[in-house]
């Protein structure tokens, strides 16, 4: 455990807490307005109560509850997209590595295209046309993810083809299926994993950000990025309902870059390039 | 023709300052090349000697490796003490060097000419047409066909034994009294290997350069060196003429090393190679150095390092049973 | 190179079309058609004009092939927002994307490359810890978090500059910091990078041995070197640069195409924004072939290969 980044592992570890106990830790519900008591500043702040230690929104709802439910979605929608775009694009690498031929050229230039064009206009499309919800939400940043696992799985999948225990077990009567799933397969979950978590922050600023454009989460659900958008009118006067989002998504995602780095280091050093 | 001296080194010692300590690769390193003569530096990969002719230059891996002692006599002039700007003025136009691999050893996105040009209008500036014409010259003494043409391309329209031409030809522009060549045929086809060789070996009696001719291979120095120095583990083991070392080899591991150059004609069921890996260098043995691999040694060689005797005129090796043999 | 630029250009087409083809049919296919297209309140008689001029009641490839002839026409249909062509309304909103677009590269560049060549030359010496951090925290702040920040503490606070809309050079400074950090922040990780390993390559240390200065060494011998990453990985930029665009513009109230996009998605203006789409697309196309042709230019590998 050398050189562990201890307080990114510290940020990483609340976070999940946060996100898993929200009920348990919110001192009130997330969604429930209360217009008596709309922006009411953090408790240091002149004005402030002690019965919302944050705040409160336009709306006058509990922004320390938000925050912390936002931890939740931020999570749920991390996890989902990452095993949804990140199991499509490991799949799609190992088939199109191992198999090769013309079928990896043609995926491959599927990948190329995919990565040509910015993701987020398809994200954005989708909204429009499915209508805002999780479900879509998770399909636009699933489309962000794969090409990109794809391509760096291919990468590992190629070299490994050439080792002898694949060609081994070719000799041995295998079938391609059974020699992607029992020998490729478990000797790419490292570049997977570093790959995951590399992609954690990439994941919470894409939903973040595309919260905030109004093509997320459906308001009234805490996401960072709709709340940030929620206050951005109002930022000369509450600042705190646009700035404390923010600093939530910046170190959460600090946190997560240098967790990944860390471990790309000592799982897998060649893909420093990313 | 062998003349003067032309390069000293005494004692030189390069250490590696690295987080996990302080790591002794050239450890007391000595040798001298005269005018007009090849000094073969032979040993093991990682054994120092590339790290060697880095010292002589002066371009150590920063800031990790460091020269700590010793002194390097160009000409008489320690370069050990010199400026950096001084010491840009020696490199490329005193001392040349050709790296090991042709492929990497040329900036792609220049053109051949642009990367002759630059160092000998460095050392040499004058009008534009002079430094074009001094370095089509040089081309067409490292027999590269059509030099004018080959001005204008790019490192990857080359083969790799042209381009070690090239770079033979960077080396040879400035006319500089040593060339330290690293394994510069390692990395070549076998077929072009020999024709190589002959061709520094051409340049070198034209001009009556020295040469620090690097390589690990014993059959290499036969045909280029007039003496040889072997390296182990950061020390010169072994050293003196050629002919010498190669008929009453003194040190049990450069009887090694000879013997597992496969020679033709000879019916030997199996090649000969040496048991074991070098030490670490972070963990050297007190004694010699060789002795956890030596089949000779004894309990003094593994507790004191031998003392450098003379096993003929000019012929050294640091050995406590010099010339038993295996 | 006129083999590699026409295969790029082959390339781009495709894209073009695939992202064509995506458009047309995630908006027949996931709902109708009808209703994406045309207001709430549009009448029966525009209903059943759309539906004959589209030919939306024929087989979809005979809808594609309508949809393909007018897009080729310079057709893309009506904003339902704006009430007019979408091609047109793109058109009166670019210009004002453009004028920032000069200022963020030439701030990314002008940045990012001295500073990720510096920071690889001495790497672990003050520059290098300060534009790491930048870099670090460049990438993990989201922009439009960036433009927030920057708004609250300089216009709000500070009162210093402007916090929206289009105007004199003091209205420039916010949204190309905003745009640029994100730009600056990968360049300058990818120069660097890049920068370590080509230090360390046999043909810098020919060019030591040579006797070149550093300053040759590594402005000349790296600096071209260097940079064809940063071409390579150019769409990657790209996506980072619409996005950071889109939401940028958003923040600054910028009326831009980025803005306008946003307008599309919140209105679910589907036409304008199925427009959008198509048209970046088109000028995507043509800044990556500018970016293949600048970087045929700088490697002579690309260049020279027929």
């Amino acid at each position: 455990m050398r050189n562990l980044p201890w307080t990114a592992v510290g940020i990483i570890v609340t976070m999940l807490f946060v996100a898993v106990c929200a009920p348990v830790l919110a001192p009130h519900s997330p969604t429930d307005q209360s217009l008596a008591e709309k922006l009411l500043p953090p408790v240091w702040e002149e004005g402030g109560s002690t019965r919302y230690l944050l705040g409160t929104d336009v709306f006058g709802r509990d922004m320390l509850s938000r925050l912390l439910y936002g931890a939740r979605v931020s999570m749920i929608v991390s996890a989902l997209a990452l095993l949804v775009g990140g199991g499509v694009g490991l799949v799609i690498g190992i088939v199109s590595g191992y198999v090769g031929g013309r079928l990896d050229s043609v995926l491959m230039r599927i990948v190329d295209a995919a990565l040509a064009f910015p993701a987020i206009l398809f994200a954005l499309l989708l909204a429009v046309t499915m209508g805002q919800g999780l479900r879509t939400l998770i399909i636009a940043i699933s489309l962000l993810l794969w090409a990109r696992f794809a391509r760096v799985v291919r990468g590992e999948v190629l070299a490994l083809k050439e080792r002898d225990f694949v060609a081994l077990a070719r000799v041995h009567g295998c079938s391609p299926a059974r020699i992607m799933a029992t020998h490729i397969l478990p000797n790419v979950m490292n570049t997977f994993m570093v790959l995951t978590t590399l992609y954690v922050g990439v994941v919470i600023v894409a939903e973040a950000s595309l919260s905030f454009l109004g093509a997320g989460v459906p308001p009234p659900t805490p996401s960072w990025g709709l709340m940030a958008a929620e206050g951005r009118g109002k930022i000369a006067s509450a600042w705190w309902i646009s700035i404390m989002p923010g600093i939530a998504i910046t170190l959460v995602v600090l946190a997560f870059n240098l967790f990944g780095d860390w471990l790309r280091d000592r799982l897998d050093p060649k893909l420093r390039q990313l | 023709m062998v003349g003067d001296t032309i390069l000293e080194v005494r004692d030189l010692h390069t250490h590696f300052f690295l987080r996990r300590g302080v790591v002794k690769v050239v450890d007391g390193v000595s040798f001298s090349l005269r005018r007009g003569e090849v000094l073969g530096l032979v040993g093991e990969s990682a054994c120092g000697k590339s790290v060697t002719a880095l010292s002589l230059l002066r371009l150590l891996p920063q800031p990790a490796a460091r020269t700590v002692g010793g002194e390097v006599l160009l000409d008489g002039e320690n370069l050990l003490t010199k400026s950096s700007r001084e010491m840009r003025r020696i490199r490329g136009r005193k001392i040349a060097m050709i790296l090991q691999d042709p492929q990497t050893s040329l900036n792609p996105v220049f053109t051949i000419g642009d990367q002759l040009c630059e160092s000998i209008a460095k050392h040499h500036p004058g009008k534009a047409a002079t430094v074009l014409e001094r370095a089509i010259e040089a081309l067409r003494r490292v027999k590269l066909a059509a030099p004018e043409q080959r001005m204008h391309q790019y490192p990857h329209q080359l083969s790799g034994g042209m381009k070690q031409r090239v770079v033979g030809a960077i080396a040879i522009s400035c006319t500089p009294q040593v060339m330290i060549a690293d394994e510069p045929t390692t990395a070549l086809d076998v077929t072009i290997q020999l024709q190589y060789l002959k061709l520094l070996k051409e340049l070198q009696q034209d001009t009556d350069m020295a040469i620090l001719f690097i390589t690990h291979d014993f059959g290499v120095v036969a045909k280029m060196c007039d003496r040889v120095a072997v390296m182990y583990a950061g020390r010169i083991v072994e050293s003196g003429p050629v002919r010498q070392v190669f008929d009453n080899p003194a040190h049990p591991y450069t009887q090694a090393l000879i013997a597992s150059v496969p020679k033709m004609r000879q019916r030997v069921g199996r090649l000969y190679s040496i048991d074991g890996q070098p030490p670490e260098f972070s963990a050297l043995p007190d004694g010699c150095r060789f002795a956890p691999r030596c089949p000779l040694a004894d309990a003094r060689c593994h507790t004191t390092y031998p003392l450098s005797v003379a096993v003929g005129s000019a012929h050294t090796a640091d050995c406590w049973k010099p010339g038993k043999s295996v | 190179m006129r083999r590699y630029i026409l295969r790029r250009l082959f390339q781009g087409l495709m894209l073009l079309v695939l992202v064509a083809m995506i458009v047309f049919f995630l908006g027949r296919l996931t709902g109708n058609p009808v209703d994406l297209m045309l207001p709430e309140d549009a009448l029966e008689e525009d209903r059943k004009a759309l539906i004959e001029t589209l030919g939306l009641d024929g087989p979809l490839h005979q809808q594609f092939a309508i949809f393909a002839a007018n897009a080729l026409r310079g057709d893309l249909g009506d904003s339902i927002r704006f009430r007019g062509p979408v091609v047109d309304i793109y058109f009166t909103r670019l210009p004002n994307t453009l004028m920032m677009l000069p200022g963020v590269m030439a701030v990314a560049l002008v940045l990012a490359i001295p500073l990720g060549i510096l920071s690889a030359v001495h790497r672990g010496n003050i520059i290098d810890k300060v534009s790491g951090t930048i870099a670090v925290l460049g990438i993990a702040t989201p922009n439009f978090w960036l433009g927030i920040l920057l708004i609250f503490v300089f216009s709000v606070q500070l009162g210093w500059l402007p916090s929206s809309r289009m105007g004199g050079f003091e209205h420039y400074i916010l949204p190309t910091v905003t745009l640029g950090t994100f730009l600056v922040a990968g360049f300058m990780r990818l120069i660097r990078s890049s920068m370590l390993e080509i230090l360390d390559s046999e043909f810098v240390k020919l060019a030591r041995i040579k006797g070149l200065s550093e300053t040759i060494v590594v402005w000349k011998h790296c600096l071209r070197n260097a940079l064809i990453p940063v071409l390579t990985l150019w769409g990657v930029f790209m996506g980072g640069l619409v996005t950071g665009a889109i939401v940028t513009e958003t923040v600054f109230a910028w009326p831009g195409v980025g803005r306008l996009t946003y307008e599309a998605v919140i209105f679910r203006d589907f036409p304008l924004l199925q427009g959008v789409i198509i048209m970046d697309a088109v000028f995507i196309l043509l800044i990556n072939l500018f970016v293949d042709i600048l970087y045929a230019y700088i490697d002579p590998r690309i260049r020279l290969a027929d």
